[in-house]
């Protein structure tokens, strides 16, 4: 699997707080939470946001609350994949139970610049920045985890136990 | 190589002999719990798993403790919502406004999580429960699902970091402090996936109390959980709140932690974490000329009843700044009810705070004391980010209830060491 688009790009411990208020958590239907996805930090983002997009941040990234509705905001906004350098626990096993796709590269991480065209080739685990010629090595996912992709997210996964 | 005491516990739940830091396992589930926001979300995902009975009816957790009382017609939904399935799965342990209280506060004191449990719950600082010497930890709506429709959960097993804790802290030095200490050295990322094992001859000078909010705000330094081991204070409060058998696990002396650090509490001063990030403590020494707004008293992090008994102390025969605004809430109807009985809310009124229901509401910026635009608040609870309580330019200042009580007082960040010899 591949996905390809333009970066936005932040810094570190972007927190489940600003990704999506808790004044917004009264719903959980994700094309409503996506209008307010990342607003306290960047009110440009969900106006500038085009299917495919990629979001880049560094250290920590979804640190905070274990609230869904963080990666569900980020999916419903069109973002196709985050990179990190490092991501927060919970949002870490979130992401991948909702099937948003996320990837660590503490390089890609670091040379990634906001509007950059970036490729993931989740097979292989490399990150192509297309805008700048590198190639970026990510971390490859656990075979657990690899199970979790394949059938799209945690729901699937439970369905052939229940 | 030996085993800490949360891959102990993950290894029995998991049915293993031994388990090594990065190994995958599935483990079985001694409670799930959700509230109001997380829970709505987890019954959707349940349903669309195929499941339709929870795994046990006595092992799901679902506490409306967020949005309520009901603050909106959204909210009410919500509420709503998960009402009605707690009642047609007879889920047992839904507790509904008039016996609930903030969840992390309210299922140890209900006696639903001991010693040696695996619990997760779809809110970050299920963490809490560590203090009690079981393993427990957040996470988010799907996997709250998967555990109420299989009772198992997958984790990948965590490495340790050692927080050895010795001396005995002073007087106004508490369990939030030394947390603020802890996560103000590590970082906000100092744990990440890890676990922190508290050890040391200082934990019996620490109250449970001072034990809950210190594996409470674990989550804060970024870790999987905040553990302690179980001593007679603990098996007192396990004892006295439930009747369910316990097992105490300890860590293998030839454990492997890949850090350790030692927190002498007796040099300790009371700590207060500035906006916007928890790490960015100051001791109150430090912290300069903050004018405040607003102060909180509560939250799973610090209401309790100590919590609550540490800010009446402060605030007794004294009167809360003019045009400042004091809003206590104690964590739990049954916490309500002692501090009316110790006279402390008699205490928290005459000073001129407002006392309220138990309420996640004003910790995460829902309801019951939202701040303004430019306005600052001081609060006992957990996390002071960017618009957390409110307004995007607001800003938390993370503290013990001594401090937030002294504060309240003051009109500003202020010592409750200085307010012994009257307001200076």
């Amino acid at each position: 699997m591949k996905t390809k688009g333009r970066v936005f790009k932040y810094g570190d411990n972007i927190d489940t707080d600003v990704i999506i208020p808790a004044r917004y958590l009264s719903t959980a239907d994700p094309e409503e939470l996506k209008k307010h996805c990342m607003e306290d930090i960047d009110k440009e983002f969900i106006k500038d946001v085009k299917p495919g997009d990629i979001i880049v941040g560094q250290k920590n990234f979804g640190c905070g609350s274990s609230r869904e509705h963080a990666p569900i905001a980020i999916k419903a906004s069109g973002i196709s994949c985050v990179i990190a350098e490092s991501f927060a626990r919970i949002f870490y096993r979130n992401s991948f139970n909702i099937g948003l796709p996320i990837i660590e590269s503490t390089e890609a991480a670091e040379k990634i610049e906001a509007g950059d065209e970036v490729e993931v080739d989740f097979d292989n685990g490399k990150i192509k920045n297309i805008t700048k010629g590198e190639t970026y090595k990510a971390q490859s996912y656990p075979e657990f985890i690899q199970k979790i992709i394949q059938r799209n997210g945690l729901v699937n996964y439970i369905k052939a136990k229940v | 190589m030996g085993m800490t005491m949360t891959q102990k516990i993950l290894a029995e739940h998991a049915g293993v002999k031994c388990v090594e830091p990065g190994q995958f396992i599935e483990a079985k589930l001694d409670m799930v719990l959700g509230n109001d926001i997380t829970g709505p979300v987890a019954i959707k995902e349940f349903y669309k798993m195929g499941a339709n009975k929870v795994f046990h009816k006595d092992k799901v957790a679902l506490v409306p403790d967020h949005f309520t009382p009901n603050k909106d017609i959204k909210s009410a939904d919500q509420c709503k919502y998960m009402r009605e399935f707690a009642h047609s799965q007879g889920v047992t342990n839904y507790f509904e406004i008039g016996e609930m209280g903030i969840e992390h506060a309210l299922l140890p004191e209900k006696g639903l999580v001991v010693a040696g449990d695996v619990v997760i719950g779809a809110d970050s600082h299920t963490c809490t429960y560590g203090a009690l010497g079981a393993f427990s930890t957040g996470v988010g709506s799907t996997d709250m699902a998967a555990g109420m429709a299989t009772g198992e959960s997958w984790f990948k097993v965590p490495s340790a970091i050692k927080l050895n804790l010795i001396g005995k802290p002073s007087k106004w030095v508490s369990g939030k402090d030394i947390i603020l200490h802890i996560i103000g050295k590590i970082g906000v990322d100092g744990a990440l996936y890890k676990s922190m094992e508290f050890v040391g001859d200082g934990i019996k000078n620490l109250t449970m109390d001072d034990r809950f909010t210190i594996s409470n705000m674990a989550i804060e330094a970024g870790a999987k959980n905040g553990i302690f081991p179980v001593d007679e204070l603990t098996k007192d409060y396990i004892k006295s709140h439930s009747n369910r058998a316990f097992k105490i696990y300890e860590a293998d002396t030839d454990a492997f932690y890949d850090e350790e650090y030692t927190i002498d509490l007796s040099i300790l001063r009371p700590t207060v974490s500035f906006p916007h990030i928890p790490e960015n403590t100051r001791t109150i020494d430090q912290v300069g000329e903050v004018n405040l707004d607003q102060v909180v008293i509560g939250s799973c992090t610090n209401g309790r009843i100590d919590d609550l008994r540490a800010a009446a102390k402060v605030l007794k025969g004294k009167k809360v700044k003019k045009g400042l605004r004091a809003i206590i809430f104690p964590a739990t109807q049954s916490i309500y009810l002692q501090a009316m009985e110790e006279g402390l809310i008699r205490i928290f009124i005459e000073a001129g705070a407002v006392v309220s229901t138990p309420t996640c509401g004003p910790c995460l910026g829902g309801h019951m004391g939202i701040l303004a635009e430019g306005e600052r608040c001081i609060a006992t609870t957990n996390r002071n980010f960017l618009g957390r309580m409110g307004h995007v330019k607001s800003e938390v200042y993370l503290a013990s209830p001594a401090v937030a009580a002294a504060s309240a007082i003051a009109g500003k960040i202020y010592n409750p060491e200085k307010l012994e010899g009257g307001l200076r």
